[in-house]
């Protein structure tokens, strides 16, 4: 029999807290979950260093992208099945593309794309394309299947509807990461009705579209993401440790480029701090390796690097203010020169943060074609953007909130055994 | 500080006016794709490449009354128009933004269509692709665009004239 429909002998089940239970029949999806670029996501967290806030947000990429993979199997065993809109054949693609959609994340990788100039995306697309275990199993379905999971994952295949499954403005990445990330943070927002969303959808040409009578289980996720994005995701404390993560990586790609001896050399780091990696070089870091090294960096020379591991290990983070750069951007100007003044290096003890330095994406109606909006399907068949028919998303979909804050070392500007005056008058300003 | 955001306003300022926030994203991604330093991250979609950095940034810009939003109805759409405020103006002074050549690239980008701009934008999205597949590419993932062979040449050539015109 062909390997794409070759069976387990027996049902496999992962018990999961979001889903109840993950079913495994096909031995493709086995074989994926076996390989090692897939067993590497137990070692990186779905929320970064959202943990030091919420103590709960341990959950893994592991976690979330089995969930995906639950959900898009769902659809198209269940909701989709026998539908003449669907094509069974684009079953398996749906669901390697779903359990592999976040496999090149790396760790903490927000902080970590930004400071190195990676992009997960294109090392989604080498572990898939390149000499690896994931490769290989996709390569015995047919040896153009692993560019047809990378085309879906990519959001370049024809198939748009498929690519809509995993990502579109509803989808089930999205799906499962609110759920998953409220239950794991224990907050009480971001939970929906998703199994009322999954029997009114409908699978279209180019999307998957949503019958109008289940409008608002579609503006409850919609509510569900507004309300985590601001609770959760941008949540403040989460933000100040985000923010010394990236001076950490920042510092520690400086001292690099200085030739500093680092007495803990960093050797899974050389090659990422000239920025000439291999995917091999890639994917032997996850947290565990960031982690230790954070760890011993506590006891470096260079002092800069010493504190700030020192505080991101025990939890001493940066304190904050609200900050309109609108009307006080020359106080920032001021603030940088009174920091230099009182000998703390303001490139990595003040930093400006906004919300669009996290963008995690709301709805978007997409007036002017820039998105594909979600879709109702009225009953007479014709198509209307959800935010038309529903005043709760209209109103949440126009102008948006957005929030700046200035990160510093609060106990730093405290101590008065140096540098007093400077840093009286610094505590004026921040009015602290 | 706000660097990214004094970038997009120097684009805003060497424009007058931009019309349209799909033609503001392929600008943006074209202007970045040939060597000026944004740093938003883009992601293919349906309409091309797309950052919803770039939108969150554009209405951080908005909300702090850097740039002006206009609202118009156009036919059965809304349709926006951006444009760089006083306030605007005196930030960017103070922001001393260094990208001499983006005026005259984006001005003649702004002269086109977001249709154009669109199909320039996924022609460079591909561009590790051989130009017979970028071409397949088109035809299939937008097909509903209608794109000929005679427009596609055209974004190839249009390409090397932005090119030529930094280089």
């Amino acid at each position: 029999m062909e390997y794409s429909k070759r069976k387990l002998k027996e049902e496999k089940v992962f018990k999961d807290p979001v889903h109840s239970y993950i079913h495994v029949r096909d031995l493709v999806i086995w074989d994926l979950i076996g390989t090692k670029e897939f067993q590497r996501l137990r070692r990186i967290r779905q929320l970064g260093t959202t943990y030091l806030t919420f103590h709960g947000a341990e959950h893994s990429r592991f976690n979330h992208s089995l969930g995906v993979y639950e959900i898009v199997r769902r659809i198209a065993d269940d909701v989709f099945a026998g539908r003449p809109e669907w094509n069974v054949e684009d079953r398996l693609l749906s669901l390697c593309a779903a359990l592999l959609h976040d496999v090149g994340h790396g760790p903490f990788s927000h902080s970590f794309e930004k400071v190195f100039h990676l992009d997960h995306e294109e090392f989604t697309k080498e572990i898939i394309l390149g000499e690896t275990e994931v490769n290989a199993v996709l390569s015995r379905v047919d040896k153009g299947f692993p560019k047809q999971v990378a085309e879906v994952i990519g959001k370049t295949h024809e198939n748009k509807l498929v690519v809509s499954l995993i990502s579109s403005q509803i989808d089930a990445d999205r799906m499962d990461y609110l759920q998953r990330d409220a239950y794991f943070t224990g907050v009480s927002y971001g939970h929906f009705d998703m199994e009322r969303i999954l029997r009114v959808m409908r699978p279209r040409e180019d999307q998957v579209v949503f019958k109008q009578s289940g409008m608002h289980a579609v503006e409850d996720y919609i509510m569900s993401r507004y309300q985590m994005y601001w609770q959760v995701y941008f949540h403040p404390v989460t933000r100040s440790a985000e923010v010394l993560l990236s001076k950490i990586l920042h510092r520690a790609k400086e001292l690099g480029r200085q030739n500093y001896a680092f007495t803990y050399e960093p050797l899974h780091f050389y090659s990422i701090f000239k920025e000439e990696f291999t995917l091999e070089d890639y994917l032997k870091l996850d947290e565990a390796v960031m982690l230790y090294y954070f760890q011993v960096w506590q006891e470096e020379k260079d002092p800069i690097l010493r504190d700030l591991c020192h505080r991101f290990v025990n939890r001493n983070l940066f304190k904050y203010v609200e900050f309109d750069p609108a009307k006080e951007y020359r106080k920032h100007s001021e603030l940088e020169a009174l920091f230099k003044k009182a000998g703390i290096d303001p490139e990595y003890y003040l930093v400006f943060d906004s919300s669009s330095d996290l963008p995690y994406d709301f709805y978007r109606p997409g007036e002017e074609e820039e998105r594909l909006p979600i879709y109702l399907l009225m009953k007479t068949e014709e198509l209307r953007e959800l935010s038309r028919e529903s005043d709760i998303v209209d109103a949440i979909s126009g102008k948006r909130r957005t929030d700046h804050k200035l990160y510093f070392p609060a106990d730093l500007l405290n101590d008065e055994s140096s540098k007093r005056n400077i840093k009286r008058q610094i505590r004026a300003i921040l009015e602290i | 500080m706000l660097k990214e955001h004094a970038k997009l306003m120097g684009a805003f300022a060497a424009c007058g006016e931009i019309t349209g926030r799909k033609k503001l994203q392929k600008m943006i991604y074209i202007a970045k794709k040939i060597s000026f330093p944004f740093q938003e991250k883009f992601e293919f979609h349906f309409y091309g490449p797309y950052s919803e950095e770039l939108t969150l940034r554009v209405e951080e810009l908005c909300n702090m009354g850097f740039i002006d939003e206009i609202r118009e109805k156009k036919g059965g759409y809304y349709q926006y128009r951006y444009t760089l405020t006083e306030e605007g103006e005196a930030f960017l002074k103070h922001a001393e933004v260094d990208m001499p050549q983006l005026k005259e690239t984006v001005t003649k980008m702004n002269s086109q269509s977001a249709r154009f701009l669109e199909l320039v934008s996924t022609v460079l999205y591909f561009d590790s692709l051989a130009r017979e597949e970028v071409a397949e590419k088109i035809f299939t993932l937008k097909r509903k665009q209608r794109y000929t062979e005679e427009e596609i040449n055209e974004a190839y050539a249009y390409i090397e004239q932005l090119k030529k015109q930094i280089n």
